[in-house]
């Protein structure tokens, strides 16, 4: 019961928050057709949150709701990779102002969106069936998430020699934080016994080949990976979530008994 | 949403024009269908001042999508449910899509987005000034769907019905969706008006902020309307400013009565002898200090969306030379 609702958490609190950031573009993209695509890419973000948290609701029972999991819970509960909270830009603290860089919004989105093409993909066969439903839904948004954000990733890199230096330095950020995909947490395995969830570090090898192939077309090179591997997926978070988190939550915090 | 450039006014009803002597057989027939309520058509031939009445209208409604986006967008990061975000970001980029059709319909007349969007950022180019105000609580989201959308589709409506084709077609679209938008506001805030004394008061205050702004943005009364009755008469404007203000008076104040919220117009009562209500006065100066720059959000608005685009230049420029690379690729590998 609470090895499905963690994974449940992990799925959904990955796209609340990818989708409460890719959001930010709405009104600000570098063009307008790359306007609108965000804010889609974001609904559909927002929209596979919501089936996993209702799900994981009605796992829970009582009186859980999508939004009280979505808004009342602290960050340390939050069970998301830390990749998909950065701010879009290189690396700062939590509390430096951010501003927005494309070429870090397309990498992890391309980075992302490559790992859960797989991901949905296997978990169409999961033994949870409701699960299994999310997953074939969320695979066909995923698909044109991987598709907008590969194009646009081999545009940068092969486009002008501003554009190639964005995309490397946005590669070279974020990649070390996609270590994170291939340890698995004691939510993950249990999962995966159950036959429930996916075992997501036997995916690594197509993913590097769909990450390698991508990067060669871009001109870009891939990094050796060196450094710290993050565990946002069991709540030990960046600076940045609760930065996040606060400004997401804050409205419906102060008013815990209103409906909306 | 929309642009309140069509302020020109009623009284000049579409009546045939007389012909001048020396009109040529193209203009003739550009008065002919006009005058048969006909469509007009980008290769068809037209007026200068027509093409630049309609490239200066389109591109102001373009503009005002656009910038309306902003004091929206303001509230999607903080949207209080995850149902109302998913509602407020997919209402927030139809409403940037709206600007994408009405770019491409101006652009049916020769003129390139790059000029339009010189003109926004420049400021010479006018967007609608209900935008320079700021959304300072979560009920101006439900607030701008049920009066600004509200008032709007009062305005675009007979924009379906406009004789510059593109036009009109772009608009019947944006209407379906603007209808939409109306109806979830209007939703948002009886959700509201059902909860917490809190979320009333939120509802009440961003009706108090909001209202007047609505009324004024149909544009100033018919007596003070600056452009001609040209637009009338090119069939480009249908009903005339004040006109247009009776009908979403008149469609509203029930609303109001429903929702229980109260407009703020001690005027406001209806007249049983002209089947309308009456309202008081509007406060046109700050109406036009508004559009001329000095709202409280101006400087705000047009300086996000420079940046936005100043911003964004080197991914366009990649873009573009890609897409270059891409055609030498092809062209040496036919060769």
């Amino acid at each position: 019961m609470s090895t499905l609702n963690d994974y449940l958490l992990h799925l959904a609190d990955n796209a609340v928050v990818l989708g409460q950031r890719n959001a930010e573009w709405c009104g600000h993209g570098p063009v307008l057709e790359e306007d609108l695509a965000l804010a889609n890419v974001s609904l559909d973000h927002i929209g596979q949150a919501r089936l996993l948290y209702q799900h994981a609701a009605a796992v829970i029972g009582g009186d859980a709701s999508e939004d009280k999991l979505a808004y009342f819970r602290e960050p340390h509960e939050f069970r998301n990779y830390t990749l998909l909270e950065l701010p879009h830009r290189g690396p700062l603290v939590g509390y430096a102002a951010a501003d927005r860089d494309y070429a870090t919004t397309i990498v992890r989105n391309f980075l992302y969106s490559a790992l859960m093409v797989m991901v949905w993909d296997k978990l169409q066969s999961s033994s949870d069936e409701t699960l299994a439903a999310i997953a074939a839904k969320s695979l066909k948004e995923t698909s044109y998430h991987l598709h907008h954000a590969r194009d646009w990733l081999i545009r940068l890199g092969d486009g002008t020699e501003e554009s190639h230096a964005r995309a490397q330095a946005a590669v070279n950020h974020l990649l070390p934080y996609t270590e994170e995909f291939w340890t698995s947490s004691e939510a993950e395995r249990a999962a995966v016994a159950a036959g429930v969830g996916v075992d997501v570090p036997a995916l690594r090898a197509d993913w590097d080949a769909l990450v390698n192939e991508t990067l060669a077309e871009a001109t870009l090179t891939r990094p050796d990976f060196q450094g710290y591997i993050t565990e946002g997926k069991v709540g030990l978070h960046s600076e940045h979530l609760s930065f996040l988190l606060g400004e997401m939550q804050g409205l419906a915090r102060a008013h815990p008994n209103a409906s909306w | 949403m929309y642009t309140q450039s069509m302020d020109i006014p009623d009284g000049a009803a579409k009546k045939p024009t007389a012909v001048p002597d020396a009109m040529s057989e193209q203009e003739a027939a550009f008065e002919a269908r006009i005058a048969a309520d006909g469509r007009i058509e980008p290769q068809d031939w037209m007026p200068a001042a027509y093409r630049k009445t309609l490239v200066r209208q389109i591109s102001q409604h373009a503009h005002s999508e656009i910038v309306g986006m902003l004091p929206e967008g303001n509230w999607i990061s903080r949207a209080p449910s995850l149902k109302r975000k998913a509602i407020l970001i997919a209402k927030v980029q139809d409403e940037g899509g709206h600007g994408l059709y009405l770019y491409s319909a101006a652009e049916t007349l020769g003129t390139g987005r790059d000029e339009m969007l010189e003109g926004l950022h420049s400021g010479k180019a006018k967007y609608s000034s209900i935008f320079n105000y700021p959304t300072l609580n979560w009920a101006d989201v439900g607030v701008i769907g049920w009066l600004v959308d509200g008032a709007a589709i009062m305005n675009q409506v007979p924009l379906c019905r406009c004789s510059y084709g593109p036009y009109a077609r772009a608009m019947i679209r944006v209407c379906k969706e603007e209808s939409f938008h109306q109806r979830q506001g209007y939703e948002a805030l009886l959700v509201m008006m059902k909860g917490t004394e809190e979320q009333k008061a939120m509802v009440q205050d961003a009706v108090n902020r909001y209202w007047w702004k609505c009324l004024a943005m149909f544009g100033p009364p018919d007596a003070d309307s600056p452009h001609s009755a040209q637009g009338m008469r090119w069939g480009i404007k249908r009903i005339s400013n004040d006109d247009l203000r009776q009908k979403f008076i008149d469609a509203t104040v029930p609303q109001a009565k429903v929702l229980g919220v109260t407009l703020p117009d001690p005027d406001l009562k209806w007249n049983e002898a002209r089947g309308h209500y009456d309202y008081g006065q509007i406060d046109w100066d700050e109406f036009w200090n508004t559009v001329a720059g000095n709202g409280p959000c101006n400087k705000e608005r047009l300086a996000t969306r420079v940046k936005a685009h100043n911003d964004g230049q080197w991914v366009r420029d990649a873009a573009l030379a890609y897409a270059h690379k891409q055609q030498e690729r092809a062209i040496k590998e036919a060769a």
